[in-house]
C-alpha cells in the first residue's frame, strides 16, 4: 500500500515538474488525435450532410453501415491500416508505418464514422424543422447545407468533441500501426500500456492523470454547450 | 357585392388542382381564381385541405395534378421568389433577430449599410425596434411570428401566404399580427391567409374560401359569404357548429 501512495507521489510530482518525457508525449498525443479530429471532420461532416438532405439509392443502407462504423473494434481497424501500409500491402511504398502519421490514419478510420453519423443526425433534424422554410425563401437543397451547418454549430462541435474523446483514448489501433516507439510514436495510451507491464507505475499513472483531465475537460465542454443550447430552447418555449 | 375579379394586384389561379393519397383525396379543386386585391382568407374545418392548398399555391407541394399560374404564368422559381410564406409555428435561425432579417436581405445583394437601415425599418413595423440582438429563438410565441412575418417581408413580396399565423397566441398577439398584415395588405402585398379563427376572418378577409373535405365549398366576397352561404356544411360552420 505504502508504495502505491509512493508512486502516486511520484507520479504527481512528474506533473507538477513538468517532466519533460511526460510533456512530449502528451504534445504527441494530442498532435495525433486533433490531426486525426481534423481529417476526419473534413469527411464525416460533408458525408454527415450528404446523407441528411442527399435523397439517392442506398442512402439508408449508407446510413445503416455508418451507423455500425461507430463501434468498429480499434484492434481490428490498426489491423487493417497496419495491412495497408506493411512493405507488402498497397501503400507500402510510401513507408508510412510506425510513424506518427499512420497513427493519425488509423484514427481517422475510427473516428470518420463517430463524426459523420453524430452531423448527419445533427443536421437531419434541423433540416426536418428548416427544409420548408428554406424552400419558400428560394433556397435549393444543395444552398440549405451551408445554412444548416451553421445553425447547427454548437451540436456539430460536439460532435468533433466526442470524436477527440474516442482519439485520444484509443490505444489498439495506434500501438499496431504506431509500435510504441521512444520518442517517436509513443503516445499516452500506448505508454500507459508499456509501462504499467513493466512496473514503472509512476509515468503511468502521470500520464493517466493527464489523460482523465483531458477527457474530463472534453466531456465537460460537450455537456456545457449541449447545457447552452438547452438553456436557449428552454427560453423559447417558455 | 364586390368585385373579387377585377385584375388589380396579382392573378393566382389555380386549375384541376388534384392531390390524392391511397384513396383519400386530399385536394380537389377545379378552378380558383383569388384576384382583386385581397386579403383572402381561406376558412374550414381541420383536415379540409387548406394548408395543402396554400403549399400548392406556393409551390412547396407538387399536386397530382393540374396546374397553379400567377399572372397567367405557370409557377416556377422565377414566379415563386414573388411569393413568401410564414408557417403555423415560425422556422427562426439559431441566430439572433437581427440576422435572422440580414439573412434575406443578404440573398438580395443589398449592401451592408442598406440592409442594417432595412433592419431598423422592418423591425420598427413590427414593434421589435431594440431587440436587433437578441437571440432570435428566445422570443415570445407572438414576437417570434411577427419576426417571421417581418422576415417574409424582408424579400419584399408581391403574394404572401400565412398559414394560421396566430393559432397558438393570446388576443392581444394576435392583435399585433393582424396589424402587421393589414398593414402588408395596405402597402400592395397580395394576402392570402389559412385560418380556422371566423372571428378573425371576419375582421381582415375582403374575400372568403371555405373548404371542406379537400374541395372549395364556397367562395365570394366575405361579408356576402358570411351572410349568404349556400352550402349547408358552411353555413353550420360559419355558426360556430363543431364540423369533423
Amino acid at each position: 500500500m505504502q508504495e502505491f501512495a509512493q508512486e502516486f507521489r511520484d507520479a504527481f510530482a512528474l506533473i507538477l515538474a513538468g517532466d519533460a518525457e511526460l510533456l512530449a508525449i502528451v504534445l504527441l498525443s494530442l498532435r495525433v488525435s486533433l490531426f486525426a479530429v481534423f481529417f476526419a471532420a473534413v469527411i464525416g461532416m460533408p458525408l454527415g450532410a450528404a446523407l441528411a438532405v442527399g435523397r439517392f439509392p442506398g442512402r439508408g443502407a449508407l446510413v445503416v453501415l455508418v451507423n455500425a462504423l461507430m463501434g468498429l473494434p480499434p484492434v481490428v481497424v490498426g489491423l487493417l491500416v497496419y495491412l495497408m501500409l506493411s512493405r507488402s500491402g498497397p501503400l507500402g511504398v510510401l513507408q508510412l508505418l510506425y510513424t506518427p502519421t499512420a497513427m493519425i490514419i488509423a484514427q481517422v478510420v475510427l473516428v470518420t464514422p463517430i463524426i459523420a453519423a453524430l452531423s448527419r443526425q445533427v443536421i437531419e433534424m434541423l433540416d426536418a424543422e428548416y427544409a420548408e422554410q428554406m424552400r419558400s425563401l428560394g433556397l435549393s437543397r444543395f444552398a440549405t447545407v451551408p445554412v444548416l451547418l451553421w445553425d447547427g454549430r454548437i451540436a456539430l462541435l460536439t460532435a468533433l468533441l466526442a470524436g477527440f474523446g474516442r482519439a485520444i483514448a484509443e490505444v489498439g489501433a495506434v500501438i499496431i500501426v504506431g509500435g510504441n516507439i521512444n520518442h517517436v510514436t509513443r503516445v499516452m495510451t500506448t505508454t500507459i500500456a508499456l509501462e504499467t507491464s513493466k512496473g514503472n507505475l509512476a509515468l503511468a499513472l502521470a500520464l493517466g492523470a493527464v489523460l482523465i483531465a483531458i477527457a474530463v475537460t472534453v466531456n465537460a465542454l460537450v455537456s456545457l454547450l449541449g447545457q447552452r443550447a438547452e438553456v436557449r430552447e428552454a427560453m423559447r418555449n417558455a | 357585392m364586390r368585385d373579387l375579379c377585377n385584375d388589380t394586384g396579382v392573378l393566382i389561379e389555380a386549375t384541376g388542382l388534384r392531390l390524392v393519397r391511397g384513396t383519400k383525396h386530399l385536394l380537389d379543386i377545379p378552378h380558383l381564381r383569388l384576384g382583386g386585391p385581397g386579403p383572402t382568407v381561406i376558412l374550414g374545418p381541420n383536415g379540409a385541405g387548406k394548408s395543402l392548398l396554400l403549399r400548392c399555391l406556393h409551390g412547396l407541394i407538387r399536386a397530382d395534378a393540374g396546374q397553379v399560374r400567377q399572372d397567367g404564368i405557370p409557377l416556377d422559381g422565377r414566379q415563386r421568389m414573388r411569393q413568401a410564406m410564414v408557417f403555423q409555428r415560425p422556422v427562426l435561425l439559431r441566430r439572433s433577430v437581427a440576422a435572422n432579417l440580414d439573412f434575406v436581405l443578404r440573398r438580395q445583394g443589398l449592401p451592408r449599410a442598406v440592409r442594417r437601415e432595412r433592419i431598423a425599418e422592418l423591425l420598427e413595423t413590427g414593434g421589435l425596434s431594440g431587440r436587433e440582438r437578441q437571440w432570435a429563438r428566445s422570443l415570445s410565441g407572438g414576437e417570434a411570428q411577427r419576426l417571421a412575418i417581418l422576415r417574409a417581408l424582408a424579400t419584399e413580396p408581391d403574394v404572401l401566404f400565412l398559414d394560421e399565423p396566430t393559432s397558438a397566441l393570446d388576443p392581444g398577439a394576435t392583435q399585433a399580427i393582424e396589424a402587421l398584415v393589414k398593414q402588408a395588405s395596405a402597402k400592395g402585398v397580395r394576402i392570402v391567409m389559412v385560418t380556422h379563427d371566423i372571428g378573425q376572418a371576419r375582421r381582415l378577409a375582403r374575400d372568403v374560401v371555405v373548404m371542406i373535405g379537400g374541395r372549395i365549398a364556397e367562395h365570394g366576397d366575405a361579408l356576402h359569404v358570411f351572410d349568404n352561404a349556400t352550402h349547408g356544411t358552411v353555413r353550420r360552420f360559419l355558426a360556430g357548429d363543431l364540423i369533423f
